[in-house]
């Protein structure tokens, strides 16, 4: 059974189409993420999902159930971790859990059990008993993650889940995610705009724009589409260096910057050691290498045409830029 | 459509309910303060200066009031109860709430539950402020009848609340239904004159008004004075009370997030 089953979906709001007609199925098992610059249409495909939002047309399945026909089933099945806030403010941390734990049937064992473990797991434990209100930003988005980390479901959504999170607890969360995912054999569908959280994470990744599924693959497979790895290198002389370089068939192209020799190879950690031997064979020094590999980051915006932070600029202009961008590093 | 109905999942929501309402001690405070004004301003003030034609003698203005203030207060924290979906849809909460796999009936029931606590014990301490200003109850027995025609009004305009708060997208609608729902049943419901002997327009308004029934129920429980039969009362609450509870949860169960 596939855990999600979208086909030809469509969610429209007045004259904007949100969502375009997309299709997509997540086996059971899988960490998927769905990558895409704002207004994309990501939180709309989960909120459809979630049974928050009624779809315009097509069809949506979570475990074989109709989100429309069967919303309860579908409800029994997942849980969510929202984009936007939605903790009570007047709780407590730990009655904010305590009250979702309830909500999802969680026993009164376990429920005590779990409310410590997510709120090590964020960090917050030395703060349960404080009001949600005198909260930080940082500490009410962690306490939101904790929470949607508490009940077990069999899918799991987590819309931008360590958005504006420290580095120690994005870390912390990842993990605590694949263990959940291997442990507890729980799907996972995250939207996300870092690209080493959806290469770290995720099985496979939809890159969404403008409401429309550009490409579905694995983030291996979406880096090798990239093809090669650009190595940076500086010597000594470097006019004489890179006329040199075209006795070296495995290089498959050169540019220079100031002072600076960018090749395109395949596997460029295996082939830096070899470049150092050639310089010192000619006698010239090496005064620095650099490997840059593709990454997710790259084709994305390669299939986007745009950095995900950016709204505007032409394909073209991007590409180039994502070139120079890779060379650069 | 009751199979559904989890306890579990309304004592959560009334739980919560009730953190809340001991939390916000300026919130009490208001609710109480307001219909104590009522009773203290409006009550000595008039009961003191004019006769009403239409009281019995040895019942005095004071006496005759509080019945209806307690019916305000009913009235005002039952549909500010209701519409706190409206806050919590505001404040995102509602999203954890509905996305939960518990039936929206269970919800209603969570929520109607807390409002009709923090509605009776408000109402309640009205009656004590009224007590002490002199109010006498004609039979303690009849605490018990009168329990029920609050609740009765706490569930009906929770439900209203509940039913206005579906509809409605955000907050603005709220200074609407404060004005021309919450403000025009109020003082159209016999709370603060007697209906003997009014004009036949404002006597059919105030016929039309479920409120009026509740309040001419609750003072011919507490005081011995009444405008119609308490089974007409107690009918009429009753049937207002089911359309409530049917048209709020058929509003809140499609209500979009
Ligand atoms: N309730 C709504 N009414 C009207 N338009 C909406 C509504 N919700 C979303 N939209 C529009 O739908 C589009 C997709 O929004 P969505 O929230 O799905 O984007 P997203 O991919 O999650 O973006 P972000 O990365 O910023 O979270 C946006 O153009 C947004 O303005
Ligand atoms: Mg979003």
């Amino acid at each position: 059974m596939d855990a999600i089953t979208v086909k030809n979906l469509t969610k429209k709001f007045d004259d904007l189409i949100a969502v375009n007609d997309i299709s997509f199925t997540v086996k059971e098992g899988e960490i998927f993420g769905l990558l895409g610059p704002n207004g994309a249409g990501k939180t709309t495909i989960i909120k459809m999902l979630a049974t928050m939002l009624k779809k315009t047309s097509g069809v949506a399945r979570v475990l074989d159930w109709d989100v429309g026909k069967n919303p309860d089933e579908v409800r029994r099945s997942i849980g969510i971790v929202f984009q936007d806030p939605s903790l009570d403010d007047q709780l407590t941390g730990k009655e904010n859990l305590d009250f979702h734990a309830r909500m999802y049937g969680v026993r009164k064992k376990i429920r005590k059990e779990r409310i410590e473990q997510v709120l090590n797991l964020v960090d917050l434990f030395g703060k349960k008993d404080i009001l949600v209100n005198n909260y930080s930003g940082g500490m009410r988005r962690r306490l939101e993650i904790a929470r949607g980390l508490m009940h077990y479901p069999r899918v799991l959504f987590l819309d931008e889940p360590t958005l504006g999170l420290d580095t120690q607890t994005r870390r912390a969360i990842w993990e605590h995610i694949i263990k959940l995912n291997h442990e507890e054999k729980i799907t996972v569908i995250l939207t996300t705009h870092y690209m080493d959280e959806a290469d770290f994470l995720c099985n496979r990744v939809a890159i969404i724009d403008e409401g429309k599924i550009l490409v579905v693959e694995s983030p291996e497979n979406l880096k090798n589409m990239m093809g090669e790895d650009i190595i940076s290198i500086g010597v000594s002389d470097g006019e004489a260096f890179s006329k040199k370089l075209s006795s070296l068939n495995w290089i498959q192209g050169v540019s220079h910057g100031d002072g600076i020799i960018n090749l395109s190879v395949k596997r460029g950690e295996e082939k830096i050691p070899l470049l150092i031997n050639f310089a010192q064979k000619e006698n010239l020094a090496v005064q620095f290498v650099s490997l840059h590999k593709p990454t997710l980051e790259d084709v994305f915006i390669d299939f986007t045409g745009r950095n995900i932070r950016e709204e505007n600029g032409s394909t073209k202009t991007l590409i180039r830029d994502m070139i120079r961008a890779r060379t650069r590093k | 459509m009751f199979k559904n109905f989890k306890c579990e999942v309304v004592y959560n929501l009334w739980l919560r309910e009730m953190k809340r309402f001991v939390r916000a001690k300026s919130r009490l405070v208001a609710n109480i303060a307001q219909p104590f004004f009522w009773l203290a301003i409006m009550g000595m003030g008039f009961g003191s200066t004019m006769k009403f034609r239409e009281l019995p003698p040895g019942v005095d203005y004071l006496n005759f009031l509080v019945p209806g203030i307690m019916g305000m207060t009913l009235l005002f924290s039952s549909m500010f109860a209701g519409l706190s979906v409206l806050w919590d849809r505001q404040f995102g909460f509602l999203k954890e709430i509905l996305v939960a796999p518990v039936s929206r009936l269970s919800i209603i029931g969570g929520m109607i539950a807390g409002s009709v606590t923090t509605g009776l014990i408000q109402a309640n301490l009205i009656l004590l402020i009224g007590l002490f200003f002199g109010f006498r109850i004609s039979h303690p027995a009849a605490l018990i009848p009168a329990m029920i025609i609050m609740m009765l009004i706490a569930v009906s305009f929770t439900a209203m609340g509940i039913a206005f708060a579906s509809k409605m997208e955000d907050m603005h609608g709220f200074q609407l239904i404060m004005n021309f729902v919450i403000m025009p049943i109020f003082f159209l419901s016999g709370a603060l004159f007697p209906l003997e002997g009014l004009p036949s327009w404002l006597s059919f308004l105030a016929r039309l008004n479920p409120l009026t029934y509740g309040v001419d129920g609750l003072r011919a429980l507490l005081l011995g004075l009444s405008h119609f039969s308490i089974q007409l009362d107690f009918s009429i609450l009753i049937l207002f009370c089911l359309a409530m509870l049917g048209l709020g949860t058929y509003l809140f169960k499609n209500c979009e997030l």
